[in-house]
Parts: structure tokens; sequence; C-alpha cells
């Protein structure tokens, strides 16, 4: 009897960070089962964009130019789709599904009725969202390996780049739908999406833009995402990579502080 | 059905339901209608567009990329907008709100209840594509007065013809989980390989004969041709036939899908 005691932790000691994180995702995995077709064919869609966009069109195009390299169009918009792939998924999980566990299911209610606490329920949700996008993301790099689009070492920091990029934008996002009062609002997030993953120099580059435009759209995040993704894969490096890791660092975290803040206020006054 | 009623009443008795029903939504649907399609313009057509060749050889005979997507894009959004208005509607219609059983509740047949939530995909498809080829048409994209008239009827088709067979398929359906994989192996690659973004020659042979034998290939020519006055007429007798025949098929499949899943 004392023994089974020792196992079972005691209910009123708050859960560390790492267990409960363990503790949501393993409850996400498990619901997650019924919908392997789903996560299965979310892996098609940037490798279709890819042979679509890339290939097909890309035999319109000359090669382009990207810091000094000459580059052929498929190679230039592959890094382009990973980072655009991130983006969109990281989009879908923390705004959709994320709305509909708060509102219709009351799922992080019912998490907070244990000692799991709202910091545990975002970092929780966001890490099931980046081992999803990681999957994606590790996918994708194979097949730009084996269709020898990589030509830099730096590729392998690809992933962890796209990573960087889910995190920034679940946590934001996450964020922002705690505002949410309708699925109506879901509105405005395909007009911020949309332009976003057309307009950020995904398929063509930022040279298309100038003056204002331009200086606007490499102050967006997506755009820092996806030329960092690129400056791997074609080991351009610079100093402006610092710069876009540091930008989506920094979104992440004060996105990750929001989340907190508002299921607080939600979910706990 | 002993006494079933004439089509256009069968219809006619909903429309007071369905124009309550786009009263209540068009809101919602003015960024899927014509917000994505002109960010796509803009993004593909114009923005990446600038930075191909305007070769008429390279691009079934368009002066410039931007001449070249606008028809197949408009024949692809047609495409999109009627799988988006008959999968969750018509799942809705059975499962969530169950209007269907209301509706079926009272003289009105399986038949009438498919027709009329087809006229209403039709309005939203007509519609959209209406507004874009009127807002296209100064920019040039067009090489004849009639061409795009007739090709915003072949877009349309286009709609009907995917509208009716996914209504069948909706109808026959019992989760929504279908719907996902509907879209990313269906919609999607339909989209980005019937040669609305380039030209399937560019797709290597076998692949060029896969997108020859897809129902949106067949629109995307017809309304490319007859933007670009580009015509080959007997191509065009072939496109407008499949179309027909599909939209013919779809709409037995549906109204005999919804018969079978809450009449028989």
């Amino acid at each position: 009897m004392a023994d089974h005691a020792q196992d079972r932790p005691d209910p009123l000691v708050p859960l560390s960070p790492g267990a409960a994180m363990a503790v949501i995702t393993y409850r996400n995995y498990t619901t997650y089962k019924r919908f392997w077709k789903l996560f299965v064919t979310g892996f098609l869609e940037p490798v279709f964009y890819l042979f679509s966009i890339g290939i097909g069109v890309g035999q319109l195009i000359d090669s382009f130019q990207f810091n000094g390299q000459t580059i052929p169009y498929a190679d230039f918009v592959a890094p382009g789709m990973l980072a655009a792939s991130a983006f969109n998924g990281a989009l879908m999980d923390s705004t959709y599904n994320v709305f509909f566990k708060l509102k219709y299911d009351k799922l992080y209610d019912q998490m907070l009725a244990t000692p799991l606490t709202t910091a545990d329920v975002a970092r929780g949700e966001i890490l099931w969202g980046q081992l999803r996008g990681a999957s994606y993301s590790a996918a994708f790099l194979l097949v730009m390996l084996a269709m020898g689009m990589i030509h830099s070492w730096w590729a392998i920091l690809a992933l962890p780049a796209a990573l960087l990029i889910g995190f920034a934008f679940s946590a934001v996002c996450m964020g922002l739908t705690t505002y949410m009062k309708s699925f109506q609002d879901f509105d405005k997030i395909t007009l911020l999406q949309l332009p976003m993953f057309l307009f950020s120099a995904t398929f063509f580059p930022i040279t298309a833009f100038d003056g204002v435009t331009r200086w606007i759209v490499e102050a967006t995040p997506l755009y820092r995402g996806v030329v960092l993704c690129r400056e791997l894969t074609t080991g351009a490096l610079s100093w402006a990579s610092a710069v876009s890791v540091i930008y989506l660092v920094v979104m992440g975290v004060l996105g990750l502080i929001l989340v907190r803040r508002r299921l607080d206020k939600l979910l706990l006054t | 059905m002993a006494n079933q009623l004439p089509i256009s009443v069968g219809i006619g008795r909903q429309m007071d339901y369905w124009w309550t029903v786009f009263k209540r939504t068009w809101r919602g649907g003015i960024i899927s209608s014509f917000g994505a399609p002109l960010f796509y313009v803009l993004g593909m057509g114009v923005l990446l567009g600038g930075f191909i060749e305007g070769d008429p050889d390279q691009l079934e005979g368009a002066t410039s990329y931007l001449a070249f997507i606008v028809p197949g894009l408009v024949a692809a959004h047609a495409m999109q907008l009627a799988v988006e208005e008959t999968t969750y509607p018509v799942m809705g219609g059975i499962k969530w709100h169950k209007t269907y059983h209301a509706q079926l509740a009272t003289p009105l047949s399986a038949r009438d209840v498919v027709n009329a939530h087809l006229v209403f995909v039709l309005s939203r498809v007509a519609s959209a594509c209406a507004v874009f080829m009127l807002v296209l048409a100064p920019f040039g994209v067009f090489e004849s007065w009639w061409g795009p008239i007739l090709a915003f009827f072949v877009q349309v088709l286009v709609g009907m013809a995917f509208g009716t067979v996914i209504f069948g398929i909706s109808a026959r359906m019992t989760s929504e989980q279908g719907f996902g994989l509907i879209f990313r192996i269906g919609v999607v690659p339909l989209m980005l390989f019937s040669g609305a973004f380039f030209p399937i020659s560019n797709l290597g042979v076998v692949l060029e004969w896969l997108a020859r034998v897809t129902p949106l290939w067949h629109g995307v020519n017809l309304s490319r041709m007859l933007c670009l006055d580009t015509m080959d007429w007997s191509l065009a007798g072939i496109h407008l036939l499949v179309l027909v025949a599909v939209t013919a098929f779809g709409w037995w499949f549906a109204i005999r899908g919804l018969e079978k899943r809450m009449v028989d």
C-alpha cells in the first residue's frame, strides 16, 4: 500500500514542465491516431507544390541569382516551400484546432482541472504542432536531397530553422486565436495567411518588389523564414541570417507569454 | 414516389430557404470567393509572371504569363468553390443541422433537395467567376469579346461537374474526415497539375496524358482557348462533351446517393 502511494504523484504538487508536456503529448498522440490518413497526406501538399511550381512553372523561367549564386528555379522554390509548409502547418494547428478545443471541446478547461497549468497547456500544444511539423519538414528535406536540390551541409540546419518558423507562428497564432469569438473570424486569418504565403518571396526573388513594399516584405516573419531556409539549403549564409533567427525567436517567446496570459484570463478568472 | 413535384416547383419551394442561407453567410464567403483568387492573380500572374518571358510558343499562344494563367485559374477556382459548397454543407444537411431531414419530411423528394442545393452552388460559382472575368477584362488578358463570355459558361460548367460528383460522394460519406483527403489528394493536385499554372506538356509524356484525362484540364483548356482565341473546334467539342457527361453522371449520382442515404 505504501509503495503504491509513492509511485503515484502527489496531486497537490504541480507536475514539472517536462512531465506536463509528456502527458499532453501522449494525449494528443492517442487522439490523433484516428486521423493518421490526414497526418500522412499532410506531407504531400508541399511536395505537390514543389513539383507543380518548381518544375512545371520552372521550365518557363531562367535561373535566378541568390546571394551571388546562380540557382535553377526549382532549387530556389524548394526552400521557400519548406518554410511555407512549416508556416501553414503551424497556422492550422494553432488556429482551427486550438479554437475548437478551447471553445467546443472545452479541452483546456478539463486539462486545468488536473495539476496542469496554463503554461503547460501552451507549451504542450505547441510541442505537438512542432512534432508534426518536424516530421513533415524532415521528409521534405529528404525529397529535396533525393532530387539534388541541396547544395550545402548547412542544409542540416534547415530542419531546426523550419521548426523555429513553426514555433514562432504557433505561439503568436495560438495567442491570437484566444481573441476569436466565432469561426467567421478565421476569414481574417486567411486574409493574412494567403498574401504572406504568396508574397514572401516564396515563388520569386525579393527583387520583384521595390521601395516601401520591399521593405515591408522584408520585415514580415515568413519572409525571414523563407530567406533563412534558402540561405541554408544553398549555403549562401550571411549575417542577415542571424537577424532572421533572432527575429523568429523573439516572436515565438512573445507569443508564448501572450498565450499564457490569455489562457489565465479566459480560463482561470 | 407516386406524385412527384415538377422539377421547377421542387426547386422553387426551397428558394426562400437558400435565400436566407445566402443572406446569413455571404460575408464569410467574400474572402474565399474573391480575395483568394485575386491574391493568386497578383502573386503568380503579375509578380512571378514578371520573371517569365511572354513567349506564345511556350505559353499555348498567350503573350504574357498573366494572360496564360487567368483562364485556368478561374476554372480551377470554380472547381474549388463547388467542392467547398458540396462537402461540409451536404454533411451538415444530413448529419449536423439535419435540414435535409426537414425538407424530406415535406412533399419534396431527394431529387428536389439535391436540385435546389445545386442551384445555390451554381449561383455561388457563377457570381464568383463573373466578378473575376469582369475585373480582369481591363488588363488586356482576353483576345476577343465573345471568348471570355463563353469561357465564363465553361467555368460554371466546371463548377457543376465537380459540384454534382462531390455532392454524390458527400451524400455517401459517414464522417467528415474524408473531406480533408478530398482536398489534399483531389482538389490540390488537380489545381496544381491540370494546366492552370503551366502547359501540361511540361509534365513529360506520361503525366501529360494523366492530366489530359482529368475533368479540370478539359475545363482549363477550353476556357483558355476561348480567352486567347486559339480555338480548335473539334477539341473544344470533346472538352464540352466530357464536362457535360461528368455533370450529367454527377447529377444522377448525387440524387441516387441522397435517396439511398435518406429515403430508401
